[in-house]
């Protein structure tokens, strides 16, 4: 098992995740020997994880089941353990997307945070590309260095615990694309510059705030970015099923005294499974939104860095 | 990493090669084209020749002249001359009577012809309009930037990428990728964990943007299967990306009418009906040719006898050179066929295996069918992805994969982009906004279940969850 290549079974010191159903999820560390419970019972990892295949129903101690799942950068976002406040799949597709990553970029980015972003970076940027991250939390950086290590992507990844607006990257000419999710980025962007390849390259900015904005784009146009663009996207979940609503009575289509009617088709009427009794319904199947959704994250600055 | 030797080549990639795909760049529009030279490309109603851009380095800006040949602009170039101290404070002045701009169509023309730059042609427009002084600062700038689109004919030659190609279809032709919104295409990226080494499956028809894509994020590591309906598989969005060629060697192409006859084993590799039938159409085309090179030879052979034998050593050799002709195309086309089952028993291979990493759908047709069949090619715990412009077609998928089993964390989505003006003082969302970017629905295989009622009585305990077990089974296990 590793963020960046799939295995097939399961092997002593992978992280898997477990599947309890209905978004329900806990990632765990295999150790021969451990147990993990969970509210079907018992997992033994030596029996039941250890040699099964990823994606397989494996039964707990009470007789319940679960499936055992191969990490993904994905399924890390949601079982991750917080440190900080994360970003969610949706931002990261976009900002994976805008900043042109794909195998073999090298990117810098400040702050790590709890690394939900910094795994789906590695997982595009493997086998060949580098991720810098800066975090100037010194514990925040310790756990996400190993959690790199646990998740084998350390070959790809350099964390250095420094204050990114003061310290910048530690690295100069080097990359391709740069990521900020700071509370001032406008301090940072001077580094940015710095680290750049001299091709130039694209950057992302990561605020909640609007003003944060604001003096992120008037620092980028000062400093000679270009194709500067702020958008937001959030991602609305369609939740399936089937529902059935009463059909109103109108009376008698042939406008006769409402008891022909019942006497020339009673048998159909009957028929008809009735949800209300009195009158027929129709069920249709179709998705509805939830009661509430995450209706802002933060916005997300693009610009391009030109050659020079 | 940041070596001298490093850098040298790094530089060398960023020129502009002859025979290279590129992005034309104009604002916000775009367009994908070959460099090719001494041949003409249509851009924003302008005829343009590459030849110039032969050597630069990708991002860099041309200004069109009226011959449409490129001329590099030295970069710092696109600041605004026109300085304008004279603004007016709000517009309770200006009175739209259409008589403001004292320039006619005419004058503008003729001011074009006489090969006026566009920045030229915009300061005539101001000093020959009486409204411009008393418009507000904001309005004046707003005025210069309208303009700019309209009479400046700078080009930026960009390198492709996902990005670019993806805003570049969704901009200029949204019908032939399904309406698939860039933001929506990042989103089936991250949700099928697409990423080097790994082996996809992707079955797209929205023209070869959604496969190029997906082999862009796998920098030529591992190996793509392309399900294609119909006769052969469409790439030309694909091409676009200009990738090296050794990309191409992990793109493999699986045709969807062989597809039950792979998963029930009766795919015949060496099975003569694609053959015979491409023979067919040969022999055909071949009699056909033959037929006229035989009129031919009739119309000769109306001459007397003996021009025909001392005719005999010239018309002999053509003759020969005709026939060699023949048995090389024949031969060309028998390899050609040869190759083809080659791949084909390629692409069997990988998908017999049922152990594909990822199953990517985008198609304009009806998704359930093929999910439900190209899913039996993916490996238990991988992520697949299916895109439709409607919803109705995945909330079928959504509900047959319910009653089979085999699929998890099933989840139906559409996301919502807006784009904002951010300007001192006036920043807003920007008015208009994409109505909607199609609908995905995502989801992660699982080994089948042994039997389908086993799990459905799982999914109303799944429901009954409650908060405080999850908190408290999440502590148990840290």
């Amino acid at each position: 098992m590793s963020f960046v290549e799939y295995s097939e079974f399961i092997k002593e010191g992978d992280v898997v995740i477990i599947f309890l159903g209905h978004e329900s999820m806990m990632p765990i560390k295999v150790e021969a020997g451990a147990q993990t419970q969970t509210r079907y019972g018992a997992i033994r990892h030596s029996s039941d994880l250890i040699g099964r295949r990823f994606g397989s129903k494996v039964t707990c101690s009470k007789g319940g089941w679960v499936y055992v799942l191969h990490p993904t950068p994905e399924l890390w976002t949601v079982n991750l353990p917080h440190r900080t406040q994360i970003l969610y799949s949706t931002d990261i597709a976009n900002i994976t997307l805008m900043l042109d990553l794909k195998p073999g970029s090298v990117v810098c980015e400040s702050g790590t945070g709890s690394g939900s972003l910094s795994h789906a970076i590695l997982r595009t940027i493997a086998p060949s590309g580098h991720l810098h991250t800066v975090e100037f939390h010194a514990q925040r950086a310790e756990k996400a260095a190993q959690e790199f290590r646990d998740h084998k992507v350390a070959h790809l990844v350099t964390v250095r615990n420094q204050d990114v607006c003061k310290e910048g990257f530690g690295v100069v000419g080097v990359a391709d694309a740069v990521f900020l999710d700071i509370p001032s980025p406008w301090e940072a962007i001077v580094h940015a510059k710095k680290a750049f390849k001299r091709k130039g390259g694209r950057l992302c900015s990561f605020s909640p705030c609007i003003e944060q904005v604001q003096r992120t784009c008037e620092t980028l146009l000062e400093q000679g970015f270009g194709e500067i663009c702020t958008l937001e996207v959030l991602q609305r979940v369609h939740d399936v099923r089937s529902v059935t609503m009463p059909l109103v009575y109108l009376g008698p289509e042939d406008g006769g005294p409402e008891s022909a009617k019942m006497t020339t088709d009673p048998a159909a009427e009957e028929a008809r499974p009735v949800a209300n009794p009195g009158y027929q319904s129709v069920t249709c199947r179709t998705a509805t939104p939830p009661r509430e959704m995450a209706g802002h994250t933060g916005y997300l600055t693009f610009a391009t860095k030109p050659r020079g | 990493m940041a070596d001298p030797l490093g850098v040298e080549s790094d530089e060398e990639e960023c020129r502009i090669c002859e025979g290279e795909y590129v992005v034309l760049k104009r604002g916000e529009v775009y367009k994908s084209v070959q460099v090719e030279k001494r041949k003409k490309v249509i851009f924003e109603k302008q005829w343009i020749f590459m030849d110039n851009a032969v050597g630069q380095l990708y991002g860099s800006t041309f200004e069109v002249d009226s011959g449409g040949i490129l001329n590099l602009r030295k970069p710092k170039q696109d600041e605004d001359s026109t300085d304008n101290k004279e603004a007016g404070l709000d517009n309770r002045h200006i009175v739209d009577d259409g008589k403001s701009q004292k320039l006619t169509r005419d004058d503008i023309e003729s001011l074009k012809e006489q090969g006026l730059k566009g920045q030229e042609i915009i300061q005539q427009l101001i000093d020959n309009s009486t409204t411009f002084k008393d418009k507000t600062e904001f309005a004046q700038e707003k005025y210069i930037k309208k303009k700019k689109k309209k009479y400046e004919s700078n080009v930026t030659v960009l390198k492709p990428s996902c990005r670019i190609l993806a805003m570049m279809y969704h901009g200029r032709e949204p019908g032939k990728i399904c309406h698939l919104r860039y933001d929506t295409l990042a989103h089936m990226l991250t949700m099928g964990n697409i990423h080097a080494g790994s082996k996809i499956i992707v079955f797209e028809t929205c023209a070869g943007l959604v496969l190029g894509s997906v082999m862009e994020r796998m920098g030529g590591h591992g190996s793509v299967v392309q399900m294609y309906p119909g006769g052969g598989p469409v790439r030309a969005g694909m091409e676009s990306f200009g990738f090296p060629s050794h990309f191409h060697e992990t793109l493999h192409e699986f045709p969807l009418c062989k597809v039950n006859a792979l998963l029930s084993g009766t795919l015949n590799l060496d099975e003569k009906d694609m053959d015979s039938q491409s023979n067919d159409s040969a022999d055909k085309e071949k009699s056909g040719s033959s037929q006229v090179s035989s009129g031919g030879g009739e119309e000769g052979s109306s001459e007397p006898q003996s021009m025909e034998v001392s005719l005999d050593p010239a018309e002999a050799k053509k003759r020969e050179e005709r026939e060699k002709l023949r048995e090389q195309k024949a031969q060309e086309k028998k390899a050609k066929l040869e190759e083809k089952r080659k791949r084909l028993a390629a692409a069997a291979a990988l998908l017999e295996g049922r152990n594909a990493d990822g199953l990517v759908i985008a198609s304009r047709f009806s998704p359930c069918s093929a999910l439900l069949c190209l899913l039996k090619f993916v490996a238990p715990s991988r992520p697949f992805v299916v895109y439709c412009q409607y919803r109705e077609p995945l909330i079928e998928c959504y509900t047959k994969l319910r009653e089979q089993g085999g699929a998890i964390s099933l989840r139906l989505t559409d996301s919502w982009l807006r784009h904002y003006q951010v300007l001192p003082n006036r920043t807003h969302p920007v008015l208009l906004m994409s109505g909607g970017g199609g609908y995905l629905l995502s989801g992660i295989t699982v080994a089948a279940a042994a039997s389908g009622a086993q799990q459905k009585s799982s999914e109303p305990a799944a429901k009954r969850i409650k908060l405080d077990e999850i908190t408290s089974t999440a502590d148990s296990s840290a």
